[in-house]
């Protein structure tokens, strides 16, 4: 596969590492090499490797307990695996950064729940997200400019809540809370967004426009998608990685993955 | 110094016995021999003079009713009636003096306090009250009497006393008493003048347990002013040194395991406070403030139980916890039926709710009983202390709660694991909703499961009745240190609650010493505060997906 | 929404209406009429409702920490009690020499004590201003450090709230010994002035309570001013999903400290405008059962509201005082009933009850 366009700002000559820039020259943008992660004795994730290339768009797919929300926890921090390692391009070690330096540093995710907050407006729960200083001192005298609300306002059209923007969080429906929480990542501006099972809940419709929305997004954004659904994975994805016990059982297109032998007895049950 | 005192109370107690079984004695055979009543005569005399020569002649003479006379006088107990100068012994009942005659040991009737005359004594011859009153001790048949006599005189023993426990020496067949006059009789020697003979009685005494032989050894190289050493044998000198670094440093290995079992049972309070709690909050996810409370509930019951039957000690303590178990059971039960259900998947809810119960279990028990503290009396076995040599004694109140804290855990093991009852609540524990699916009545598990932590809270109760006050803020002065011990074992963990509870219970005896009571309570508080930063989930906590809801 | 937002703001406008009476009004009558007048109001009454809005201000901050941050903190008294202490030292050096012993250099009971001077931590506080910064600056200090420890290593909900009673109960227990150098068991207490003004003195506890009034209805507007940042929202929404604040980039553990060490340092202040006008402090301020007590103030009120603290500690003061007047065994039969009621049938609290009932009007 050609590698994909570098999106970020840094010039092929210059070798010199600059923090917080996410160096993905070579290609990948998410790199885990040997990852495990022992739960008393059980083996969330068994030596997984995996490698996300800049833009792509990434289906995981795989039984329950294969290792998926595992991994995610890995990545965003919320798991410290017992060994391996993992970067963000080639020069973040993500290994020592806490969930919210890796947020900050561009990695966002949704959750298998949607978890947005309740007691907040659909606008507040944007402007909340909103890629800006999160110090505690910049937010106590934090004011939207304009184009940051235009921005929210945009978000809102696209995610199909514009007319509930003054609304609670709370009183929608369960769709429309996955929506939200998706564009909640896009206020964070992300290089990276792992989504966790998005259309859990969602009429055939929003499926569709799901599907939509995340194809349109790639490229500009690396996507890691964990779904059951295999018809949506099919209507997304160019390249599905399949897991099981802990581990990478195969990558490829969704036809070769389905008629992958291991697949379908992992599937099946053998 | 609690120690000792219940030394002395053991001690009297065996003499009141002794008093007693001669007083029966001496009433059978009613008709005393001459020579008592002839030193009795001498006695009523009022000449000081005349007294010693009694005291002297009561000595000499071998009838039972010396002793109990001597004493008597001793302690001030000893009067002339006024009306026909019959010689009588009085006790002290607040209103006046219950008699007994001197002679014959029988009760007399009760008396006013101006119609006897005391008998006085001078300080001299208190003193050598003292000295025969030993001397005769040393006779007597009760081992526990002589061997206290012998350690009366180990502090200054004159020829006529050493000769008197050199022949009691030849002929005593209890191991303790024989050592204990070995024992005067070495440091006798280790003051001679023969250096040989000191040197050898050093060696010999550096294998003895004893606050004397350390009070010996200093005073041989204590005696140094302005630097120069009384003590002329540079020998000896070193003996000693040698010999008290010996002694001290076995005297400190025992007060470690003093201190140990002092931590431990302190721990046993702890665990028996906290493992009620470790089921309803480890396993329910519950925090009950009001589990001091039902402990508290489990003390009254015991109180109440020795009110109803006063002269049965031991039997209604034993009662009590039963009695206990199902009083703080049910109260439990009613409780997390009334209230708690109504709260679950709100943990901080709960926690003010119960707190509000706790209050009102308080407020009832104040205005039920009083708000001042209740005392439970404790059974005799239970008292007292048992004695294992100088350097180490261990209360037996203390010891009987460390055994049944033991006990109480371990059933409650068998009770988890071999139980019906108990194999569901670790079901539910794990999965609640699973539980539920597999038909398990989760409703009735969680009131059982409360009703236990709570009925287990009563028992400690009862425990605790024997060795603190019985009170309406019993149970607050214990809810934070149980909480403390939970958090710090691990939740839904019973062997980390028992390793905690031991551990926090020893870490506070061995702070006591350096840091008094209260700070190390603050210490160990503070501890458990920095712990829980780094280890928020305990000593031993628990893993895995279910860990993270 | 529109209409909870109106009925909120109409509630906080009558609390606050209410407030400015007791706080101008009161201590003008005093000015105005004479003692035997009806509208004069009593020494006691006075420093009885000074009391009781101390006790509102600081319910105010336990609303921050527990109503907004979801933080259930129950030992928040500890920082009422150290801003009180920090204000009855500086009011023990007032006395000069007139105690009991008459030395100037000492409080009277470092000379019952037989201390020779005074201990370093009481230099200083001969000075109202360094005193008045202590009142904050201690409380503070004791929140920044205990809620660094704890917020980074993510001790959260009832373990959170176990630990901070114990940190309360450790407190108490440290100044009731005598050798801390704050008078042990008996605490401070025999103030004479303050500021060079007479305590005892009627106008100065009108000023006292006119103060009270002032400072919370100042800390009621700085809260709420604090809430509706965006501050305010990334805080309401840490108490509703912590981990996905995380998510978001924000570092919730210093969001968290600064709640807590600014409801602190309020706490602090309303500590330090008790102590003056109920004349003692000693460690029973430290009891977990008083910051128990706070929890219940805001949990009858309302959490999460601001005015529902202030409504829940003066109704809940009250009856306390009307109710250990007339029968005091029946007020732990109240508080502990109180406590079950409220959160078994009134999770919202009286004001919530109150909103539901002007909602379904409107409705």
């Amino acid at each position: 596969m050609s590698p994909q366009p570098i999106p970020h700002e840094i010039p092929m000559t210059d070798h010199l590492l600059h923090e917080g820039v996410v160096d993905t020259r070579h290609g990948p943008i998410l790199y885990l090499d040997e990852v495990s992660v022992n739960f008393d004795g059980f083996r969330a994730l068994n030596h997984l490797s995996l490698v996300i290339d800049a833009g792509e768009l990434r289906c995981l797919i795989g039984p329950n307990g294969a290792g998926k929300t595992t991994l995610m926890d890995v990545i965003t921090g919320k798991t410290r695996p017992d060994s391996g390692t993992v970067f963000f391009g080639q020069t973040i070690d993500l290994l020592k950064m806490n969930e919210p330096a890796i947020a900050q540093a561009g990695i966002c995710r949704k959750f298998q729940k949607p978890s947005v907050f309740d007691a907040l407006t659909v606008f507040e729960n944007l402007a909340l997200a909103l890629k800006a200083n999160k110090g505690a001192w910049s937010t106590l005298f934090y004011r939207l400019k304009g184009e940051q609300r235009e921005r929210i306002h945009h978000i809102t059209e696209m995610i199909g809540l514009k007319t509930r923007y003054q609304h609670r969080a709370g009183i929608l429906s369960h769709g429309q809370k996955q929506w939200l929480e998706i564009g909640m990542l896009l206020m964070q501006e992300p290089k990276v967004m792992l989504v966790d099972e998005p259309i859990a809940g969602m009429t055939h419709q929003e499926i569709e426009r799901t599907a939509e929305l995340l194809v349109s997004l790639q490229g500009e954004h690396s996507i890691v998608v964990v779904e059951h659904d295999m018809d949506f994975v099919r209507s997304i994805a160019s390249k599905v990685t399949v897991l099981h016990e802990g581990a990478v059982l195969t990558e490829g297109t969704m036809n070769e993955v389905q008629n992958d032998p291991r697949v379908i007895q992992v599937y099946l049950g053998g | 110094m609690k120690v000792n005192s219940l030394n002395m109370n053991g001690f009297l107690i065996a003499w009141l016995l002794l008093l007693f079984s001669l007083s029966a004695h001496a009433a059978e055979n009613a008709s005393s021999p001459p020579p008592l009543l002839d030193a009795l005569e001498h006695l009523q005399q009022g000449t000081f003079n005349e007294r010693e020569k009694a005291i002297a002649q009561l000595a000499s003479i071998e009838s039972e009713r010396s002793l109990p006379i001597l004493h008597a006088l001793l302690d001030g107990k000893l009067f002339l009636v006024k009306s026909d100068n019959q010689l009588v012994i009085g006790e002290d009942n607040h209103h006046g003096y219950d008699l007994f005659d001197a002679v014959s040991g029988i009760e007399l009737k009760s008396i006013s306090r101006d119609e006897v005359n005391k008998i006085n004594l001078t300080n001299a011859l208190r003193t050598s009250l003292r000295k025969t009153i030993g001397q005769l001790e040393l006779n007597s048949p009760v081992p526990a009497i002589r061997l206290a006599a012998v350690h009366a005189m180990a502090g200054d023993a004159d020829e006529k006393t050493l000769a008197l426990l050199h022949r009691l020496a030849s002929t005593e067949k209890e191991p303790r008493v024989k050592q204990a006059i070995t024992l005067i009789f070495l440091l006798k020697e280790m003051n001679s003048t023969d250096n040989a003979l000191r040197l050898q009685a050093i060696e010999q005494l550096k294998e003895q347990n004893s606050i004397e032989v350390i009070n010996g050894l200093h005073a041989i190289l204590d005696k140094e002013v302005e630097g120069n050493a009384l003590e002329t044998d540079r020998q000896v000198r070193n003996a000693a040194k040698l010999a008290l670094s010996e002694v001290t440093r076995r005297q400190q290995f025992y007060s470690t395991i003093e201190t140990v079992f002092f931590g431990l049972s302190l721990g046993a309070v702890l665990v028996l406070a906290a493992i009620g709690l470790a089921i309803t909050f480890g396993v329910m996810g519950i925090i009950n403030m009001a589990h001091g409370e039902l402990m508290m509930l489990g003390a009254y019951t015991t109180y109440v139980m020795q009110q109803l039957m006063p002269n049965h000690l031991g039997l209604s303590l034993f009662l009590s916890i039963p009695a206990a178990f199902v009083i703080s059971g049910v109260a439990g039960i009613l409780i997390e039926r009334g209230i708690i259900r109504f709260l679950y998947g709100r943990p901080l809810e709960t926690l003010l709710a119960t707190f509000g119960i706790s209050l009102v279990l308080q407020q009832s028990v104040r205005s039920i009983f009083s708000p001042l503290n209740r005392s439970v009396a404790t059974p005799e076995w239970m008292s007292g202390s048992w004695q294992i040599n100088d350097f180490l004694s261990l209360t037996w109140n203390r010891f009987y709660i460390l055994v049944f804290c033991l006990m109480v855990f371990i059933l409650l093991l068998q009770i988890l694991k071999y139980t019906r009852l108990g194999l569901e609540v670790r079901a539910v524990a794990q999965n609640r909703n699973m539980a539920k699916a597999m038909g398990i009545p989760t409703d009735k598990v969680d009131a059982m499961t409360f009703g236990l932590g709570s009925g287990i809270a009563g028992v400690a109760g009862v425990a605790l009745s024997q060795i603190t006050n019985v009170g309406p803020n019993l149970g607050q002065a214990y809810i934070v240190d149980s909480f403390m011990v939970v958090v710090f074992g691990g939740v839904g963990n019973l062997l980390g609650t028992l390793v905690a509870g031991f551990s926090l219970g020893i870490a506070n005896k061995f702070l006591e010493p350096f840091a008094g009571a209260v700070l190390a309570k603050i210490l160990v508080l503070i501890f458990i505060i920095l712990f829980i930063q780094k280890r928020p989930r305990g000593l031993f906590p628990q893993k895995g997906r279910a860990a993270d809801s | 929404m529109e209409i909870i937002k109106l009925s909120k703001d109409k509630t906080s406008f009558v609390v606050l209406g209410l407030l400015a009476v007791i706080t101008f009004v009161i201590p003008l009558c005093n000015v105005f009429f004479s003692a035997d007048s009806v509208f004069h109001f009593s020494a006691y009454s006075v420093s009885v409702l000074g009391k009781y809005l101390t006790f509102a201000l600081l319910g105010l901050s336990l609303d921050l920490v527990w109503g907004y941050c979801g933080i259930l903190a129950l030992g928040h008294g500890a920082f009422f009690a150290l801003g009180g202490y920090a204000m009855g030292m500086y009011l023990m050096r007032q006395i000069g020499t007139r105690g009991v012993y008459g030395n100037a250099n000492l409080p009277d009971f470092m000379v019952f004590l037989n201390w020779k001077e005074l201990p370093w931590y009481w230099l200083g506080f001969d000075h109202f201003g360094f005193a008045m910064l202590m009142v904050i600056v201690v409380p503070g200090t004791l929140a920044f450090v205990f809620g660094y420890l704890a917020f980074r290593s993510r001790v959260t909900g009832v373990y959170l709230s176990i630990i901070t009673q114990a940190l309360t109960y450790a407190l108490m227990l440290a100044f009731f010994r005598n050798e801390m150098g704050f008078g042990g068991n008996n605490g401070l207490t025999d103030f004479k002035e303050i500021l060079g003004f007479n305590l005892q003195s009627e106008n100065v506890r009108s000023m006292l309570l006119m103060l009270s009034g002032i400072t919370l209805m100042g800390t009621f507007f700085v809260c709420r001013w604090l809430v509706n940042t965006k501050l305010g929202r990334v805080v309401t929404a840490i108490r509703d999903q912590e981990s996905r604040v995380r998510f978001l980039g924000y570092r919730v553990e210093m969001f968290k400290l600064w709640v807590f060490v600014f409801a602190a340092m309020i706490a602090g202040i309303a500590g330090a405008l008790y102590v003056p006008q109920v004349g003692i402090i000693n460690p029973s301020e430290f009891s977990p059962l008083n910051s128990l007590e706070i929890v219940v103030w805001v949990a009858i009120g309302g959490r999460n509201t601001l005015y529902g603290a202030i409504i829940g500690a003066v109704l809940v003061n009250f009856s306390k005082t009307v109710l250990t007047g007339l029968m005091p065994e029946l007020w732990l039969f109240t508080l502990g009933a109180a406590f079950v009621v409220v959160t078994v049938f009134l999770p919202d609290g009286l004001v919530g009850l109150l909103r539901h009932r002007l909602e379904e009007q409107q409705a």
